[in-house]
């Protein structure tokens, strides 16, 4: 009964992305010399630490039935936050840091507002707070700001080793949010109330659940995910620039939907949302591996698998209804045959 | 057991919508360990006075009682907190979460700042096994049928705090197996001395279930009857707002009441060899209604005669395909077809009025003359336009025909009063020259005078050739328009009516049960 309930045709898409990724990796290391590495794998980790706390926010929201748009534009504004502060007002990093991280959560606290309060679809409002926050990038700063402060200078070049291999700091945050955003979604009220939300928001308010409260904190979680991410990508890059995170949003929707999130909300996971960061990492890497391939080939990579797996979820779903539609009863008939 | 204090006592409830009386000084109560069933035909004020019990709406007058103490709640949620609980038809639960969430979700144990998991599925199957359920309650809503969801309904509400439990149309789309695993739980839950308030259309059921009945008629309190004391035959009548003696006299004095009528009759019972227009055999959707069989002759009236709920409705939308059917065949002028849309219907020489004027007939912003000429343009298809001049003389001659009272044919519809409204949909079908036509209440909601031509309008058409379904909940209506009657009962056609047996305490012995 127990591997019924995990077989279970609703967490199908997300085993599917795990096995997809293992056997892209399995055919990198295959094709490559030198693919197969320890390094190799953490290094998806490393290069992609940002994608995986943005997409911890995005999983929530899209759980809920939203859609953040503005996820990008708020790590470029961190960005450029971050080092005008640490650079042009020399601030200290102890102070920069929970700035950068109050800016984000109140810019989704409003949208969440806007969203919940006038029951405006998040679609257009994230979009309104994609440019708004873009646009107050280039208040900062037209031009890219260098990062020479020295705690980031640490942060970017510490290793932690792992055998032969390393791991950076913006690492470890990266997996403390995500099984901060694995006991949020799964033992948490908070987190269930998403799920309802996603499921049947007016179910959840009948049933008592503060679905006000949830949704305006749902959109704050994501800018905190979004501007955390930020300071990660600063470690990375050493600098803020406004055109930071162009087209990440759609990244990180990519991400959570090719690991099984439903765009209609109410089923999905952080999980599989880590597995399609990897799958989408492991294309950069096997374009790279491949050496004549322009990186663009990611992109149509990506494209084709979220077609893919959108229809996935589409087959899913049917066969489940199908499944469910209650079956013609003979007893009406009797009974009226009865009479 | 009336000399012990009602948990919930309504008293002299009014509520007013705008230009409808929807509730006057009706009084109501409900003890503890009793079912309770309200009664009523369509707009009665069932579902008024529940919503203002619930905190939907607020009374415009009168005072609500709970164990003695005035409420006054002003939402579903406000009235939750109290005591009181509803599980509606359409089961208000997550489907994508696990039993045991749906039954906790809210009030979740907890543990360390963490959902207890291992508690909390313990308990929902300790709850559940109360209402004698034995199921995984990790696994997900949705894989459960919507029996066993209504059961977690019901289990999620009731903790120490529940006083009332109000089930609104419980079994309308539960199996007769699940329906008896539902009235088990609701003995058990009286036994255990919770008040239950059953809503419900099946006159059976409430036989099968109720203590106790209120009945309502046309927002006005008719009366509360112990419900072994109060025969089947009687509530009928009384859902009727009629006594039973005055069915006994017109019972007799009816049939001779319209001479010209009898003779049509035994015309159309001898004619019955006449060209079947309309034939339904085993036609039937699940949950919808049991399969039934139906002819329909040349120049017949064929009326549907039952109660609110009976099915009348869902009769008509299979017969004009707005409803797919699952099961059986129909034959159309003795012809097998399907019917896959009312377009199609309409293409065969169908014709539909919806007893919902107001949001499925009319187009209130267009003209009298667009709201005519709509199903005939439709019929022909957009590339053949019918010029203006056309246009008027269709509806011209309508309006003449059926004394439409409006100046102007160019007039907005919604100028009009009801009955003409009325007039100008049954117009809308005539100008497709149909051979069927299917008219469902086209009486209700407007004035005596206007029902008597419309009904007068009727016969015309069926003198014409035209076949007529006619539905109304007035059974009196019925008897004068119709040829035959068939009975709809609980979703299910349950006898055909003709000649001698056809009056109103005919059809309400019929729906009783009672022979």
């Amino acid at each position: 009964m127990k591997t019924k309930s995990i077989f279970s045709s609703r967490n199908l898409p997300m085993y599917v992305t795990i096995c997809l990724f293992f056997l892209m990796f399995g055919l990198g290391a295959v094709s490559f010399k030198g693919f197969f590495s320890l390094q190799n794998f953490l290094n998806l980790f490393i290069d992609n630490a940002y994608l995986i706390i943005i997409g911890v926010g995005m999983t929530f929201v899209i759980i809920s039935g939203g859609i953040d748009l503005s996820v990008g534009s708020v790590l470029a504004l961190s960005t450029m936050l971050a080092s005008s502060l640490l650079e042009k007002s020399h601030m200290d990093p102890i102070l920069v840091i929970p700035i950068v991280l109050l800016v984000g959560i109140s810019l989704g606290l409003f949208m969440g507002f806007l969203i919940q309060k006038f029951d405006l679809p998040p679609f257009i409002i994230t979009l309104a707070g994609l440019y708004l926050a873009r646009g107050l990038c280039y208040v900062i700063s037209l031009d890219t700001i260098g990062i020479t402060n020295a705690f980031w200078q640490k942060a970017a070049q510490s290793q932690i080793n792992i055998g032969d291999s390393f791991i950076s700091p913006s690492v470890v945050i990266a997996l403390v949010v995500f099984f901060g955003g694995i006991f949020i979604s799964r033992n948490t009220k908070f987190g269930r109330t998403v799920f309802a939300i996603g499921g049947n928001e007016q179910s959840a308010l009948l049933m008592g659940l503060p679905v006000a409260r949830t949704k305006i904190w749902l959109y704050g979680f994501s800018g905190f995910c979004s501007s955390l991410a930020g300071i990660v990508f600063t470690f990375y890059t050493q600098s803020g620039y406004a055109l930071n995170g162009k087209g990440m949003e759609m990244d990180a929707i990519a991400a959570v939907v090719i690991g099984g999130t439903l765009l209609t909300g109410g089923v999905g996971s952080m999980v599989g949302t880590l597995f399609g960061v990897f799958i989408f990492g492991t294309i950069q890497l096997l374009i790279a591996f491949q050496g004549t391939l322009n990186s663009w080939w990611t992109r149509i990579a990506i494209g084709f698998l979220v077609f893919v797996f959108c229809f996935l979820q589409r087959v899913f779903e049917t066969r489940k209804v199908a499944k469910e539609a209650p079956e013609p009863s003979a007893k009406a008939g009797a009974k009226a045959a009865e009479a | 057991m009336p000399d012990i204090a009602p948990i919930v006592e309504m008293k002299r409830i009014n509520k007013v919508f705008p230009g409808v009386r929807a509730l006057s000084d009706v009084n109501f109560r409900l003890f503890k360990g009793e079912v309770h069933a309200i009664m009523g035909q369509n707009g009665a004020g069932k579902s008024t006075l529940v919503k203002v019990l619930t905190g939907v709406y607020k009374q415009d007058s009168g005072e609500m009682l709970l164990e003695g103490r005035p409420i006054r709640p002003d939402s579903p949620l406000a009235a939750q907190k109290l005591g009181i609980n509803t599980v509606y038809q359409e089961v208000n639960l997550c489907l994508n979460l696990s039993v045991a969430e749906n039954i906790f979700i809210g009030r979740e144990p907890m543990k360390l700042g963490s959902i207890d998991w291992k508690t909390m599925n313990r308990k929902a199957a300790e709850v559940l096994l109360r209402l004698n359920i034995k199921i995984d309650v990790t696994r997900t809503l949705s894989s459960y049928s919507i029996a066993i969801q209504q059961m977690v309904a019901i289990a999620r509400v009731l903790d120490s705090s529940a006083k009332v439990l109000i089930l609104d149309e419980p079994t309308s789309s539960l199996d007769e197996g699940e329906v008896e695993q539902l009235f088990k739980v609701i003995r058990k839950l009286r036994d255990e001395g919770l008040a239950i308030l059953f809503i419900t259309h099946f006159l059976d059921q409430t036989y099968q279930i109720s203590d106790r009945i209120t009945v309502l008629k046309n927002g006005t309190f008719v009366g509360e009857y112990m419900t072994e004391k109060l025969p089947k035959l009687e509530l009928i009548a009384k859902m009727l707002g009629k006594e039973l003696s005055e069915f006994n006299y017109s019972a007799t004095g009816e049939a001779k009441r319209d001479a010209k009528r009898d003779a049509e009759r035994a015309a159309a019972a001898h004619g019955s060899s006449a060209e079947t227009m309309l034939r339904a055999e085993g036609l039937g959707r699940h949950g919808s209604i049991a399969p039934f069989d139906l002819d329909l002759h040349k120049g017949d009236v064929l009326g549907l005669a039952g109660l609110l709920g009976s099915g009348r409705t869902e009769m008509a939308r299979l017969l004009f395909g707005i409803d797919s059917a699952d099961r059986g065949d129909i034959l159309v002028k003795g012809k097998k077809t399907t019917l896959g849309s009312p377009h199609s219907a309409m293409m065969k020489g169908l014709g539909f009025c919806s007893e919902d004027r107001k949001n499925e007939g009319i187009f209130a912003e267009l003209s009298i003359r667009e709201n005519i000429i709509l199903a005939l343009q439709a019929k022909r298809g957009a590339f053949r336009y019918l010029t203006k001049g056309k246009q008027l003389e269709i509806a011209d001659k309508l309006i003449k025909d059926l004394a439409i009272k409006t100046p102007n044919s160019d007039n907005e519809i919604r100028q009009l009063s009801g009955g003409n409204q009325q007039k100008v949909m049954l117009a809308r079908w005539l100008a497709t020259d149909p051979s069927i036509l299917i008219l469902d209440e086209p009486t209700r909601g407007i004035d005596v005078g206007a029902k008597l031509e419309i009904m007068e309008q009727i016969l015309n058409l069926s003198r014409e050739g035209l076949g007529v379904i006619f539905i109304s909940s007035e059974f009196e209506e019925v008897i004068r328009c119709s040829t035959r009657v068939a009975v709809l009962k609980d979703k299910a056609k349950v006898a055909e009516l003709q000649g001698e047996d056809m009056t109103e305490r005919g059809i309400m012995q019929t729906i009783a049960g009672g022979k």
